[in-house]
């Protein structure tokens, strides 16, 4: 074993057997309660006999053994270009882009595979002798990363060397002189990009790709980009014809990323493209172990650390469970790394994270069920509120699908979470607002889109804020609303379990003491004996529908 | 005898309102110094052209709530007498004419020549008598001891005092002119200019009635209305008229201030503050929490209107000496100036309740005999959906009745 590789669930399973793919569960009266998350807390629900069923994810790949002879391999062998030796000489401005704080959910252990692949770098740039090297967070729109964020994810020592010199900084969408305008797509998309990197010789971008979403051109596209480009596709109408945002070909928010990249190459912006991916070993060996374990194999330990989990979790209130559950890292493996040519590499990664997360469904269902964690890319160490919790499940757990979406048009989304009407005043200023004014007008995304965006996005204190403090971008949560745009549109109804009946009432859709209260107030919807589908989900899964 | 609700001077029971208000605003009633007596001496006439009138019905204000309470500043003592009979808002019978009281008590009222500056110039509520003449203290009818209130079967009242009341007006129409001219009164004086953004912290009585008046006689370029309960946002949305306003709850008020102001907040918590503001602010409410809001989202010298009666409050005053921000009360009414033209204020009030139906706000009678009961609906008017209590002083013994 690496001296650098956890010991992992999919070690162990190697003992055993190859790590088990994913499954669908018809439910039967012998099935056990199943495990949902419930955002701060857990919960165990018993399904319907007969019309239920659960999917649930792969278990962890086997994780590269050697990650960093992995990373150099992949540096000196890449897909569709040159060497990065080749690509690097003295006297060149070099800039390296690096994914933000929003992935991998949860956090892994250090050392982050961006530590990893940014030192495999600079060596290589080092024995170059390229000395204009600049590190930038690619956040876009999202808030700015802390001190301690970016030393968590690039490492102490390349932190130390480069940040106190003004080398590593957070990506500002709202410079007026830190961004070009580098024309248009032939749909008319504006081209926005970092000034910096754009006058580079070189953009090596280290992608961490915890979803298919993920990486490809929307790494520079959007990334190292401002308000001004990214309007063009977050979007509703964009968001509503990505069907899914997870399915890279089926998906108009690539097409436009994708658009916009072949603007950055006519400009010759030179991207050498980075990705990475991770199996879903999101809790190790440890007690935390059973949350990822199928019920009917917890043993008689997995129930007792469950129950103790859950009620500990219980009896603490909402402070003190924030202070616990972001210490969580998660001993993620690396299971694939290439680098070269931006498409080329994006194709391959896909590929890998399909192989992690992918699990074959037949059939959609009347009814889809997620527990929805305590994190989404946008609450790290802050609050998840109610316009994340829209975002979470109507927009990511809800595009986790290729061919067809999991619940049939005109069906009913259960989601179990809390939703209470909080928020992080630092982080998310405007989401407040969002949910105070925008929310109590209305919830239709293009009357939102139509009457408030452009306000947002120009907010001066917004914008202030952004740039300033550790806020996300005024226009942020419209996207996140946006995000759940095309679940709006196809479904009939959402249901909020344990939420907070008046904020659920805000976000337009109804509230449910219980499992069986929401179910039974779906069959309003779509009639008697619905078919339920619960989509266990973390860790990651998702469905190719057939 | 006459059946009145009288405020006698008992210490122990003013105490014992104090406390038992300090649970639940309008429990003084059960427990204070406000009796009901069906024993009172009728009044006599304070002078030769005073009438009696017969009250229909008689409002609780939210000075009336305070004094029942135990919570009024001790600055009223000397304004006002002991015994008294509470009820200020009122609608009455005279020989078969029905007449609302106008019920500050200035030098006419009170047979003071020549008249004070402040009556002179129709100022009838700044008048500078309100402790002299033929009449003992008391700042209105319904806080002096000669004169009675509405809360009885029985009052007295100068002609000076009295509006004919409108065919068109039914009772509880009458009953909010007299509210509806404080209300008038306070958006006027706030002086309102067409581009101004302008906040109204409270949706009771008062707050609605300004934002009725505001809509009226000065709209501004942007309403926000503070209120707590679904039904005030409801109300306020429809009395702000075409013009619309947005409204919040009063923790979000700061943040919806900055919002229509385009500008900044600075600090957090209890420190927030917009860096540019609101043109006016006009506080319905006058506790502590509302004027500090009220200061931390007015702009550097902006004015705030206080038309809630404050009372004894603790708030930081920096902001107002930092901003220059100017504070202006705003109490009862005389005569207004509207269109380069002196009008008076009950007339323009007359005017807006016909105009935007606030007799709708009254939500419920009581009898002179359930007056605990009335008293504890209009110290939780909000919660329990409530606008404007009154009591109908002929109904006695009868049941109360709800709309």
């Amino acid at each position: 074993m690496s001296p650098t590789t956890p010991s992992s669930p999919a070690r162990r399973n190697r003992a055993r057997t190859a790590p088990r793919p994913g499954l669908v569960l018809e439910v039967d009266r012998s099935t056990p309660p199943v495990l949902l998350h419930h955002g701060e807390q857990l919960r165990l629900e018993k399904l319907p006999a007969g019309r239920s069923r659960i999917i649930y994810p792969p278990e962890p790949l086997e994780p590269i053994e050697h990650p960093d002879a992995a990373i150099r391999r992949a540096l000196l062998e890449p897909i569709d270009s040159d060497p990065l030796p080749a690509l690097l000489f003295a006297g060149m401005k070099l800039t390296i882009a690096f994914d933000d704080v929003s992935l991998p959910l949860p956090p892994m252990r250090r050392p982050d595979v961006r530590q990893r692949v940014i030192e495999a770098v600079l060596d290589l740039a080092a024995e170059a002798g390229v000395d204009d090297v600049h590190l930038i967070a690619a956040l876009a729109l999202h808030r700015r990363m802390t001190e301690a964020e970016l030393r968590h994810a690039v490492g102490d020592r390349v932190y130390d060397a480069f940040a106190p010199r003004g080398q590593l900084y957070n990506h500002d969408a709202e410079d007026p002189d830190g961004l070009v305008l580098l024309g248009e797509t032939r749909h008319g998309e504006e081209v926005q990009i970092s000034k910096r990197a754009a006058e580079s010789d070189l953009i090596v971008y280290v992608n961490l790709n915890l979803v298919s979403m993920d990486g490809g051109w929307k790494s520079t596209a959007t990334g190292l980009s401002g308000y001004q480009a990214l309007r063009h596709h977050h979007n509703v109408k964009t968001m509503r014809h990505s069907t899914s945002f997870m399915d890279r070909d089926n998906s108009e928010l690539h097409a436009s990323n994708w658009r916009q990249g072949e603007v950055l190459r006519s400009a010759g912006i030179n991207v050498f493209q980075i990705e990475t991916t991770v199996n879903n070993d999101l809790y190790g060996d440890g007690p935390m172990a059973v949350l990822a374990k199928r019920e009917w194999e917890w043993t008689v330990r997995d129930r007792a650390t469950f129950m103790g989990a859950r009620a500990g979790l219980d009896r603490m209130g909402p402070p003190a469970r924030r202070k616990v559950l972001p210490r969580w890292r998660a001993p993620y493996g690396l299971t694939s790394v290439q680098a070269g040519e931006v498409e080329a590499v994006h194709k391959v990664t896909t590929e890998n994270v399909y192989r992690q997360q992918m699990v074959a469904v037949e059939g959609q269902t009347d009814v889809l069920l997620f527990g929805l964690p305590y994190i989404s890319p946008y609450n790290v160490d802050s609050i998840m509120n109610p316009i994340l919790v829209h975002c979470l499940g109507l927009g990511y757990f809800f595009n986790m699908y290729r061919g067809k979406p999991l619940v049939r048009e005109g069906g009913v989304l259960i989601l179990s979470h809390p939703t209470t009407p909080e928020f992080h005043p630092v982080h998310h200023p405007s989401y407040i607002d969002f949910f105070e004014e925008v929310l109590a007008d209305t919830t239709d995304p293009e009357l939102i889109e139509q009457r408030y965006e452009k306000r947002y996005a120009e907010d001066e204190w917004y914008r202030h804020l952004y740039r300033t403090g550790h806020a996300y971008h005024g226009v942020h949560p419209f996207y996140m609303w946006y995000w759940g745009a095309h679940a709006l549109a196809h479904l009939g109804g959402v249901i909020i379990v344990g939420g907070d009946p008046a904020t659920v009432r805000r976000l337009g859709y109804r509230p449910a003491s219980t499992l069986a209260d929401a179910l039974e107030m779906a069959t309003d919807i779509v009639g008697p004996q619905p078919s339920l589908t619960y989509f266990k989900n973390p860790p990651l899964v998702m469905a190719d529908v057939s | 005898m006459t059946e009145a609700l009288v405020f006698e001077r008992d210490l122990v029971r003013f105490g014992a309102a104090r406390v038992a208000s300090g649970w639940r605003p309008g429990a003084g009633g059960g427990v204070g110094p406000l009796r009901h007596r069906n024993d009172v001496e009728p009044l006599e006439l304070p002078g030769p052209d005073w009438v009696r009138l017969a009250p229909r019905l008689s409002g609780i204000c939210g000075s009336d709530l305070s004094a029942v309470d135990g919570r009024s500043s001790r600055w009223f003592e000397a304004i006002v007498s002991m015994p008294f009979v509470p009820g200020h808002e009122v609608v009455a019978d005279l020989d078969g004419r029905r007449v609302v009281v106008e019920p500050v008590l200035g030098c006419v009222t009170r047979g003071i020549e020549p008249v004070c500056g402040a009556c002179a110039a129709g100022h009838l509520g700044n008048c500078e008598h309100l402790a002299h003449g033929c009449l003992d203290a008391g700042l209105q009818t319904g806080f002096c001891c000669d004169t009675g209130g509405g809360w009885s079967t029985d009052m007295v009242a100068h002609p000076s005092q009295l509006h004919d009341v409108p065919d068109e007006h039914d009772d509880a129409a009458a009953v909010m002119i007299e509210p509806a001219a404080c209300a008038t009164h306070g958006a006027l004086a706030a002086g309102v200019q067409p581009d101004d953004a302008v906040a109204v912290i409270g949706a009771g009585t008062m707050g609605l009635g300004v934002v009725a008046a505001l809509a009226r006689w000065t709209p501004p370029r942007h309403l926000v209305v503070a209120a707590k309960h679904e039904h005030q946002t409801a109300w306020a949305h429809e009395l702000a008229g075409p013009a619309g306003c947005t409204t919040v709850e009063p923790a979000e008020l700061v943040r919806a201030a900055r919002r229509v102001t385009a500008s900044m907040i600075l600090g957090d918590g209890a420190h927030a503050r917009t860096t540019g503001g609101l043109d006016v602010t006009i506080d319905c409410v006058g506790s502590a929490d509302s004027l500090r809001a009220a200061l931390a989202m007015t702009r550097p010298r902006g004015r705030v209107v206080m038309v809630g009666m404050p009372g004894v409050t603790t708030v930081d005053l920096t902001p107002l000496w930092q901003r220059e921000i100017s504070v202006t009360g705003a109490y009862t009414y005389g005569t207004q100036v509207l269109g380069g033209q002196s009008i008076r204020t009950f007339d323009l009030a007359a005017e807006l309740v016909a105009a935007a139906g606030l007799g709708r706000l009254v939500t419920a009678t009581y009898p002179l005999d359930r007056a605990a009961e009335a008293i504890a609906h209009a110290g939780g008017a909000g919660r329990r959906g409530a606008v404007k209590i009154a009591f109908a002083p002929a109904t006695s013994e009868s049941r109360s009745t709800s709309r």
